[in-house]
C-alpha cells in the first residue's frame, strides 16, 4: 500500500499520458509498422468473431448453414431477424433483457453502496478485530463462486428464495472484490483533514459518509458498479441453478435455452431458433459494449488501483 | 462486530484529545461494516458452512438420510469421474492460463512501447470480449467451429485443405482453451497495462543513462515492476480455470459425444446436485474443489513471496 497518488493517477494515464511535446513528436518517428501490422492481425482474432456474429445476425437460418459464414447473404434481413427476435414466444425475450437489466442494476448498485460503507469504515476507523474481518472477507476471493453456488442453492431452497430474483440480487450484493477496491479508494480519497473538520463543525458520522465521503468516493464507485454491472450481466451459472421460471431468466440463460431448442429441437436447418439465438446474442451484447466505450476511463482507473496495489 | 467494543488502542488517544475525538462516533466504524459483514456471513459463510454440514451425510432411499462423517470425501478423493475432470481442468490450467497470460503481457508491452499506431483502438479491440457474456462466446465459437458450415470449414473446403476437427475428442480441451483465451486476454492485458503505465518514467531513463536498450529496460525494469499486476492476474485465472463450466457446459449442446457431465470437475457437481440429486455428494465434490483452489491459490501466492523476500 505505497503508491498514494496511484488512483487518480492511473485515471489520466490510462488514456492521454501528458508527456512533453518534444517526446512524443520523437515517437511519433520510432513508430513501428511491423509491430503495428503484428498488433493489427491481433486485434482481427478478437474482432473475428462479432463480425461474425454481426454478419450472421443478417441471415435467415436457412443462409447461415448455405452461406459463406464471414459474409453477407443475397438477403439481408437484420431487421427481420430482431423484429422476430423481440416478438417470438410473446415477447420473451424483452422480459429477459428487463429482467437482466433488473438484476445488473440492483446488485451492482446495492453492492457499490454497501462496498463503498464498509470500505470507508475499514479505512478510517479502528475498532477491535477489523484486520481480522477485513482479511477474511478478502480471502473469500479465492472461493470460487460457482463451488459456492450449490450450497446456496440448498439454502435458499430451505428459505423458498429459489425461483425468485432475490436468488440473484442477494449473492451478486456482497463483492469481496468491490471492498478491496473501495477500501484502497478511500484511504486515499477522503482526507482525514475533511472528516475531523466536518466532526467540529457537528456533522455526524452518517451524515459525514452520505454528504462528503460519497462525493469524494464517486470515481471508485462508478468502478465497482460497472464491474458488478459486468459480472451480473454475464452470469449463467447462478441464474441456471436457481431459476425454474422462463419468465425470470436473465438473457444468458434463455440464449442458452433457446440455443438448445435450436440443437435438440427441428433438425439442423429446419429450425427456425438458430436465427434467434444469432440475433438474440447480438443484440444482447451491444448495451455492455457501449457502456464500456463511453465509461472506458473509469474501468481503466479501477483495474489501476486493484492491479497496482498489493 | 458490537457497539460496546471499543477500538483498543485509539483508548488512550481518545484519552489524551477528547475534544478532536468525542465518544459519539466511536460505534460508527462497525456501524459502517456491519450491512456488509452481516450480508457476508449469510451469503457466503452460512452456505459453506451449510456444504460442510450436508458433505457429513447421505441420503439413501431406504433408511432416509444418515451422518456418514468423511465417507462421502473418501468417495470423492477416489471418484475416478471426479479425478478425470480435476485433471482434465488442470491440463487446461497448465497450458491455457500461460499463453495467455503471456499473450496479455506482449500486447501490454507493445501497447506501452508507444511504437505502435492506432493503439487505441488495438486497446479497445482487444478488450471488447470482456464485455461478451460467456454464454454468447461460446455459441459464437461452437457456430465457427461447426464442423460443415463452420466459415474455418468452409475455407478449408474451398483450398482443398484438411478439415480443422475442433468438436472431436482430441481437439475439445484446446477448442474450449481458446475461447477462454479470447474471452479473457483483453481483460489480463489492461490491468498489466495499466501497471506499466503507472512505472515512473525516470526509470527508464534512469536504464537508458545506463546503456540498456528497449528489450533490455521491458526485461529488468519492467517486467519485475509488474510483479504485484502479474501475480494478481494469475491468482484470477487459476480460479477461472478451476470453475471452468459455461464453456463447456454450452459446446455440450453441439458435441454431446465428447463433453460428458463430468467433463470438468464443475459439470460434475452441478450434475450430482441437479441431474442425480445426489445433494450431499455434491456439497462434498464442491467443498473439496474449493479446498483445491483455496490451496493452489495460496501455495501460488507463498511462491511468489518467498522467491521477492530470498
Amino acid at each position: 500500500m505505497t503508491t498514494a497518488t496511484m488512483t487518480s493517477r492511473g485515471t489520466a494515464t490510462a488514456d492521454r499520458a501528458p508527456r512533453p511535446a518534444g517526446r512524443r513528436r520523437s515517437a511519433v518517428n520510432r513508430r513501428s509498422i511491423p509491430l503495428t501490422i503484428a498488433m493489427l492481425a491481433a486485434l482481427a482474432y478478437f474482432l473475428l468473431p462479432l463480425f461474425w456474429l454481426l454478419v450472421a445476425s443478417t441471415k435467415s437460418t436457412q443462409d447461415l448453414f448455405t452461406t459463406f459464414g464471414l459474409w453477407l447473404s443475397d438477403s439481408p434481413q437484420l431487421l427481420t431477424n430482431i423484429w422476430a427476435t423481440l416478438t417470438h414466444d410473446d415477447g420473451v425475450f424483452v422480459r429477459w433483457l428487463v429482467n437482466t437489466l433488473i438484476y445488473a442494476v440492483a446488485s451492482s448498485l446495492g453492492a457499490a453502496l454497501l462496498a463503498a460503507a464498509a470500505g470507508y469504515g475499514f479505512a478510517k476507523f479502528r475498532f477491535r478485530g477489523d484486520r481480522a474481518a477485513f482479511n477474511l472477507v478478502l480471502g473469500a476471493v479465492m472461493v470460487p463462486t460457482t463451488a459456492l453456488a450449490i450450497p446456496t442453492y440448498l439454502l435458499f431452497a430451505k428459505v423458498e428464495l429459489v425461483n425468485t430474483p432475490w436468488a440473484i440480487i442477494l449473492p451478486s450484493l456482497v463483492s469481496p472484490f468491490g471492498l478491496y477496491l473501495m477500501r484502497i479508494y478511500a484511504q486515499d480519497a477522503v482526507p482525514d483533514s475533511v472528516i475531523e473538520a466536518a466532526r467540529i463543525d457537528g456533522a455526524g458520522e452518517l451524515q459525514i459518509f452520505f454528504r462528503i465521503a460519497m462525493r469524494l468516493l464517486a470515481p471508485g464507485l462508478v468502478t465497482v458498479v460497472l464491474f458488478t454491472l459486468v459480472a451480473t450481466w454475464n452470469n449463467y451459472f447462478l441464474p441456471l441453478i436457481m431459476l425454474n421460471d422462463p419468465r425470470l431468466y436473465p438473457i444468458t440463460v434463455g440464449l442458452a435455452s433457446w440455443a438448445s431448442q435450436a440443437v435438440g429441437g427441428g433438425s439442423g436447418a429446419n429450425s427456425d431458433m438458430l436465427a434467434l439465438v444469432v440475433t438474440g446474442s447480438m443484440l444482447s451484447i451491444v448495451p455492455l459494449v457501449v457502456a464500456f466505450l463511453l465509461l472506458q476511463r473509469y474501468w481503466q482507473s479501477g483495474l489501476a488501483t486493484g492491479g497496482v496495489k498489493q | 462486530m458490537t457497539a460496546t467494543t471499543a477500538a483498543p488502542y485509539e483508548v488512550s488517544q481518545r484519552a489524551r484529545s477528547t475534544r478532536r475525538r468525542p465518544v459519539r462516533h466511536r460505534a460508527a466504524g462497525p456501524l459502517f461494516v456491519a450491512p456488509f459483514l452481516v450480508l457476508f456471513v449469510l451469503l457466503f459463510l452460512a452456505p459453506l458452512a451449510y456444504a460442510a454440514y450436508l458433505s457429513l451425510f447421505q441420503h439413501r432411499l431406504i433408511g432416509g438420510t444418515t451422518f456418514v462423517g468423511l465417507d462421502n470425501y473418501v468417495t470423492a478423493v477416489s471418484d475416478p469421474l471426479l479425478i478425470r475432470g480435476v485433471l482434465r481442468v488442470a491440463t487446461f490450467l497448465v497450458i491455457q492460463v500461460p499463453v495467455m497470460l503471456l499473450l496479455a503481457l506482449l500486447f501490454a508491452l507493445a501497447l506501452d512501447s508507444g511504437l505502435l499506431r492506432l493503439a487505441r483502438v488495438v486497446r479497445l479491440g482487444i478488450f471488447v470480449p470482456y464485455a461478451v457474456p460467456s454464454v454468447v462466446a461460446a455459441l459464437m465459437w461452437g457456430y465457427l467451429y461447426g464442423p460443415d458450415y463452420g466459415p474455418f470449414a468452409q475455407l478449408s473446403k474451398a483450398f482443398g485443405l484438411a478439415m480443422p476437427r475442433f468438436l472431436t475428442d482430441g481437439w475439445m480441451l484446446g477448442s474450449l482453451a481458446n475461447i477462454v483465451t479470447w474471452e479473457w486476454v483483453g481483460y489480463n492485458m489492461i490491468i498489466l497495462y495499466v501497471a506499466l503505465r503507472a512505472i515512473p518514467h525516470d526509470l527508464y531513463e534512469a536504464a537508458a543513462m545506463d546503456g540498456a536498450g528497449a528489450w533490455r529496460i521491458a526485461w529488468s525494469v519492467k517486467l519485475p515492476a509488474l510483479r504485484p499486476a502479474l501475480l494478481l492476474t494469475m491468482v484470477f485465472s487459476v480460479i477461472g480455470s478451476f470453475q471452468l463450466f459455461n464453456e463447456p457446459n454450452l459446446l455440450q449442446r453441439i458435441a454431446p459425444d465428447v463433453i460428458d457431465s463430468a467433463y470438468t470437475a464443475n459439470l460434475y457437481a452441478y450434475s450430482l446436485a441437479f441431474t442425480s440429486q445426489q445433494v450431499n455428494y455434491a456439497a462434498a465434490v464442491s467443498f473439496l474443489l474449493g479446498i483445491v483452489i483455496v490451496i493452489v491459490s495460496y501455495a501460488l501466492l507463498l511462491t511468489a513471496n518467498r522467491r521477492r523476500s530470498s
